[in-house]
């Protein structure tokens, strides 16, 4: 469903730095979209280590990547964000009257004179097994999610890998594949147990082949394949036929689109300067992970300083004509009333 | 302690280890290519090496979340390690490890 939506401050990712920039946003009464990849705001945190303590949030000695994002999230709830999950930022250019859209791939348009990309280190995307030439066959043979099942029916598939999506893809696709084989480089799997049983069962009854093995080589034409070149730890390896590879290891981050968008990067990274975190394109801040001045450190707490500066600097940009007086939290009544305690 | 670390393109560098270091921050302290995207949190696995097969039986054994983690990364080998999950120490001196595709 394409939607456009007019804001003031469009935000590219929806780790702690872009929802802490929401907060300090929003107590300038700036309203502000949020974009991820990912299906929940996090990023990081919630993606990679949510279970794992942080230990140098300040005021916090020890707080879990998912404690630390489920407080953000309440923290900004006040000031009523709109998130735009599951969908990765596509396009950014200039409109005519000054502001920026920046366009996702579920076809949402996001409008606004400030752009703050607190994107990390880039898009989670499924991990790319290093298998040569398999760039020819993704999204005709080769892929890396199940967007309709039925398009799988009656194939000869391929998966590899050892976690839960790989579980679950093959006790989902055996019923309706015409052949399945799961590939994993060791007898034992991260899944959950109940899924590591079914799978065992299925390969017990001769529904599925378990096999323990890796992919060396991908066989085929135009894009289509016609098997791959298996091998076992010990280095044998045999030919197996199959017109299906799914291979399930996960995500990795990828700068992704950004590096399209026109935008000066340095090795990845966006340049800004340290008053106003912006980068050498007028209206277009960065901050947290991606960004790189002097002295950066790759720190969730300097995120939160930088989401500070950004948004009194974002203030000038949507309301040039307004004068912006700073305020505290704990003395200013304007902002207990913003924050709903007052 | 010596780390012995041989990159992508097949270039071996001669790394000071450091007591008490994951051999990970070692590889990235020194501007090798370990992705190490947690940070050494054992829960990416884009810091995976190949530990020279003299080395690997010497090194301590995996805990159950690096033999977990593992089989999030691509192209496992037998001798495959998660770097943030060895630790510098006196007795692993010119230990030899290939940092392995991404």
């Amino acid at each position: 469903m394409a939607a456009r939506h007019e804001t003031d401050v469009a935000i590219l990712g929806a780790g702690p730095i872009g929802l802490f920039a929401v907060f300090e946003l929003g107590l300038l009464d700036l309203k502000a979209h949020l974009i991820d990849i990912l299906d929940r705001p996090g990023g990081q945190c919630t993606e990679l280590y949510p279970e794992k303590p942080i230990y140098d949030i300040p005021g916090l000695p020890v707080v879990s990547g998912q404690e630390l994002t489920d407080r953000l999230v309440d923290q900004i709830k006040p000031f009523g964000a709109q998130f735009h999950l599951n969908q990765m930022a596509c396009g950014l250019d200039r409109l005519d009257d000054g502001r920026w859209r920046l366009k996702t791939d579920a076809g949402t348009e996001v409008i606004a004179p400030v752009v703050v990309v607190a994107a990390g280190a880039g898009s989670f995307v499924p991990k790319r097994p290093p298998i040569a030439g398999i760039a020819d066959y993704e999204g005709k043979s080769v892929f890396y999610a199940v967007r309709k099942m039925e398009a799988f029916r009656g194939k000869n598939i391929l998966i590899a890998g050892g976690g839960d999506s790989a579980l679950d893809w093959t006790i989902n696709l055996a019923p309706i594949a015409a052949k399945l084989t799961l590939v994993h480089h060791r007898d034992g799997f991260r899944a959950q147990v109940h899924s590591v049983n079914q799978m065992r069962e299925l390969a017990a009854h001769g529904k599925i082949n378990f096999e323990i093995a890796s992919v060396k080589a991908l066989h085929g034409a135009n894009g289509q394949l016609e098997g791959v070149t298996l091998a076992s730890p010990d280095k044998r390896e045999w030919q197996h036929a199959c017109d299906t590879f799914m291979p399930f290891f996960g995500l990795t981050i990828k700068l992704g689109p950004i590096a399209e968008f026109g935008l000066n990067l340095h090795e990845d990274l966006i340049p800004v300067d340290t008053a106003k975190f912006e980068s050498s394109t007028p209206g277009i801040f960065a901050i947290g992970d991606i960004n790189t001045y002097p002295g950066k450190l790759k720190l969730i707490l300097c995120g939160f300083h930088e989401a500070a500066l950004m948004a009194q600097a974002a203030f000038h940009v949507c309301r040039p004509n307004e004068k912006l007086r700073f305020q505290y939290t704990t003395s200013s009544s304007s902002l207990q009333k913003k924050l709903g305690v007052a | 302690m010596k780390i012995i670390a041989t990159d992508r393109k097949g270039d071996l560098h001669t790394l000071e280890g450091r007591d008490g270091w994951s051999v990970m921050e070692i590889l990235r302290d020194a501007g090798l290519p370990v992705a190490a995207e947690c940070g050494g949190a054992c829960a990416c696995a884009t810091c995976q090496v190949y530990v020279d097969p003299e080395w690997y039986d010497r090194l301590p054994p995996k805990s159950d979340a690096e033999t977990d983690m593992l089989d999030m990364a691509i192209a496992v080998e037998p001798t495959s390690r998660l770097s943030c999950q060895i630790t510098c120490a006196p007795e692993l001196d010119g230990i030899k490890v290939t940092i392995a595709p991404e």
